[in-house]
């Protein structure tokens, strides 16, 4: 097992360093991307070019199509659903149908459980308790401090399967089931990718700031608050993202600890409607009304990350943490 | 690093060692708990669960090595979910670091628009992946669906995807390799972090783009290669969502992979001390596996720091 972290450490964190310490420079503007320097034409050229772009058009619109479809189907109606060839711009278009679908459900009330119990303070925890431990692996010097960060990094690699059973099993017996303790409590002891992350970021910050701190007479806890977290403001946004998306979309979880309707996250209410419509047989709506609340779904991801893509993009490139 | 390395200490701690002593455990104290809470624990109770029978409602019985012998012996249904997991890992993580690699690949050449592609590629990994089931379910429907149509349109016979056998874990792959955007981004980030010096020597020396992708690219890239790979294969082995939402493991078996199949046996069938068992020989799985891959790429990974 020490033999996989060492080699995680050539491997991925090294790399990722690396890969920070490129992201920040080319902020700065000092490295360009490789290959635009010549620009000499020839016909064989043109058409490696042309080629390009085609392959990468109609690769996009591959990927970009699914979603598409998502959206356009939301406002249809049955009969417009299947038809050959399939109906690209459905007229009439039901707009309709997104308040219809959405209140169907109790949609309102599965998005305040998803947000107000389970993201937010998922989120809020993780980035509090995580940079409390990563300052410890980062900044303190202790003893065991290198032997328990490579424990750390090596419960990445336990398979949640193993794990889970256990915790299901007491968290019956203390009578938590259907209720989002499960869910939110383990994010007190931080997470161990953004513990990871967040060392590797509070390692880059000179240690002649807190030093200075120190000798000014400032706590351990006073340098982490004061200096540490300020300067830390991207990573632990990183952290924030990641998190949020991760309750915002998180499935298992829910499905394990939560199966009374009013406790519902998104997405057990999706999969219940799906599961509804298919029992009612008729399927009367079935797919026009689950894309409807897919699309609504979605739609905030979206903005999400039309705003904070570099945040998205630097966090992945960092930790190669799932999205 | 550390300046307390163990055995070069001075017997006996000072105040101020003790002091950073407890400060390092203290601030760590979030991360300790939980481990000894949410890993120690779970571990060794679902090593004890899976010697026992139990059904949540009548205490664990002890039955020694019952659950393991059983899965290795008489059920027939471990022998399969095995093979279609294996079959599912070894094609499906390849598949999706090479088709990352490619896309990023591509993306890194003389492009306008790189970041929007970019963003193209990514956006479906972060997908609540209850939406990707809806929509891919949708899409791959035989009677509804938007693919079978366009099928119909061109003339071509239906493809009942999802609903066949033969059919269900390609269709899964296409699922995958249209949301690992993740690995793309990595890739790319790689890429471009390849010094520009190392082609412009190629250059000089009159390599043509195929050496430079052997020679330079994909060794310069080798250690996140395997990291790629490495995460794929852990993701596959612990596969459960996208299999359960569209299928629920079926048809006919030929999806059910097994973390399915473990999901089944502890929380519809309540039957947590095999399912423990099952847990822990995917635990030994993945272990072995990503040992062997270090252990066979070592000579096919190529770590810049060591030489330089």
């Amino acid at each position: 097992m020490s033999f996989i972290v060492e080699n995680h450490r050539k491997g991925g964190i090294e790399i990722n360093m690396a890969v920070w310490k490129f992201t920040s420079a080319q902020k700065a503007g000092t490295i360009k991307p490789q290959g635009e320097k010549q620009i000499v034409t020839t016909p064989g050229l043109v058409i490696r070019g042309a080629l390009k772009y085609a392959v990468l058009i109609i690769l996009s619109i591959t990927f970009v199509l699914p979603l598409v479809w998502m959206a356009v189907s939301a406002l249809k109606i049955d009969s417009q659903v299947y038809t050959v060839p399939p109906i690209w711009i459905p007229n009439p278009a039901h707009w309709n149908n997104f308040i219809d679908a959405w209140t169907a459900y109790n949609f309102n009330l599965y998005v305040f459980n998803t947000v107000v119990k389970y993201a937010v303070p998922v989120t809020f925890l993780t980035v509090a308790s995580s940079s409390l431990v990563a300052y410890s692996f980062a900044r303190l010097r202790w003893r065991s401090r290198n032997f328990l960060f490579a424990i750390c990094l090596m419960t990445m690699m336990i398979p949640s399967q193993v794990t889970i059973i256990p915790l299901f099993i007491t968290f019956k017996h203390l009578g938590w089931l259907n209720t989002y303790l499960p869910l939110v409590a383990p994010s007190l002891c931080g997470d161990a990718y953004f513990i990871f992350m967040l060392r590797q970021f509070f390692l880059t910050i000179p240690p002649d700031l807190s030093d200075a701190a120190k000798i000014d007479g400032c706590s351990e806890f006073g340098i982490l608050w004061r200096i540490i977290l300020p300067l830390s403001k991207p990573a632990l946004a990183v952290v924030a993202l990641f998190r949020f998306l991760w309750a915002w979309n998180d499935y298992f979880g829910p499905l394990i600890y939560l199966n009374q309707e009013s406790q519902f996250t998104i997405a057990l209410g999706i999969e219940n409607l799906r599961r509804e419509m298919e029992q009612i047989g008729s399927r009367l709506m079935a797919y026009p009304y689950l894309m409807a609340v897919s699309t609504i779904v979605t739609i905030p991801i979206l903005i999400a990350f039309f705003f904070a893509q570099r945040t998205f993009i630097e966090g992945i490139t960092l930790t190669g943490i799932k999205g | 690093m550390s300046s307390t390395i163990p055995g070069l200490k001075r017997p006996g701690m000072s105040l101020l060692d003790w002091r950073r002593e407890a400060m390092g455990y203290l601030f760590a104290s979030p991360w300790l708990i939980g481990f000894l809470m949410f890993t120690i624990y779970p571990l060794a109770a679902s090593l004890y669960y899976s010697l026992t029978r139990y059904d949540l409602l009548r205490p664990p019985v002890w039955t020694g090595l019952a659950n393991y012998q059983e899965i290795f012996t008489t059920d027939t249904t471990f022998r399969l979910v095995m093979s279609n997991t294996l079959f599912w890992v070894g094609l499906s993580a390849p598949l999706g670091v090479i088709s990352a690699f490619l896309m990023a690949f591509m993306l890194n050449t003389r492009i306008v628009a790189r970041s929007l592609f970019r963003s193209i590629f990514f956006f479906p990994s972060i997908v609540p992946v209850v939406v990707t089931a809806m929509v891919w379910q949708f899409l791959l429907n035989v009677q509804y669906g938007a693919i079978n149509a366009s099928l119909q349109a061109l003339r071509l016979p239906v493809i009942p995807f999802l609903s066949s056998p033969v059919w269900v874990k390609p269709s899964l792959i296409l699922i995958q390799i249209w949301a690992q955007g993740t690995a793309m981004v990595i890739f790319l980030a790689t890429l471009q972090d390849v010094p520009r010096s190392l082609y412009e020597a190629a250059t000089v020396d009159g390599a043509n783009e195929v050496q430079k992708l052997l020679n330079i690219t994909i060794p310069m890239c080798s250690p996140v290669i395997l990291f790629n790979l490495v995460m794929a294969f852990i993701a596959g082995f612990q596969y459960f969502t996208l299999p359960w939402l569209l299928t629920q493991g079926g048809p006919n078996r030929a999806s059910e992979f097994i973390a399915v199949y473990l999901y089944r046996n502890a929380f519809l069938f309540l039957n947590m001390g095999k399912a423990s068992a099952l847990a822990w020989v995917l635990f030994v799985v993945i272990i072995t596996f990503t040992f062997l891959l270090f252990k066979g790429s070592g000579r096919f990974v190529f770590y810049s720091g060591e030489s330089s």
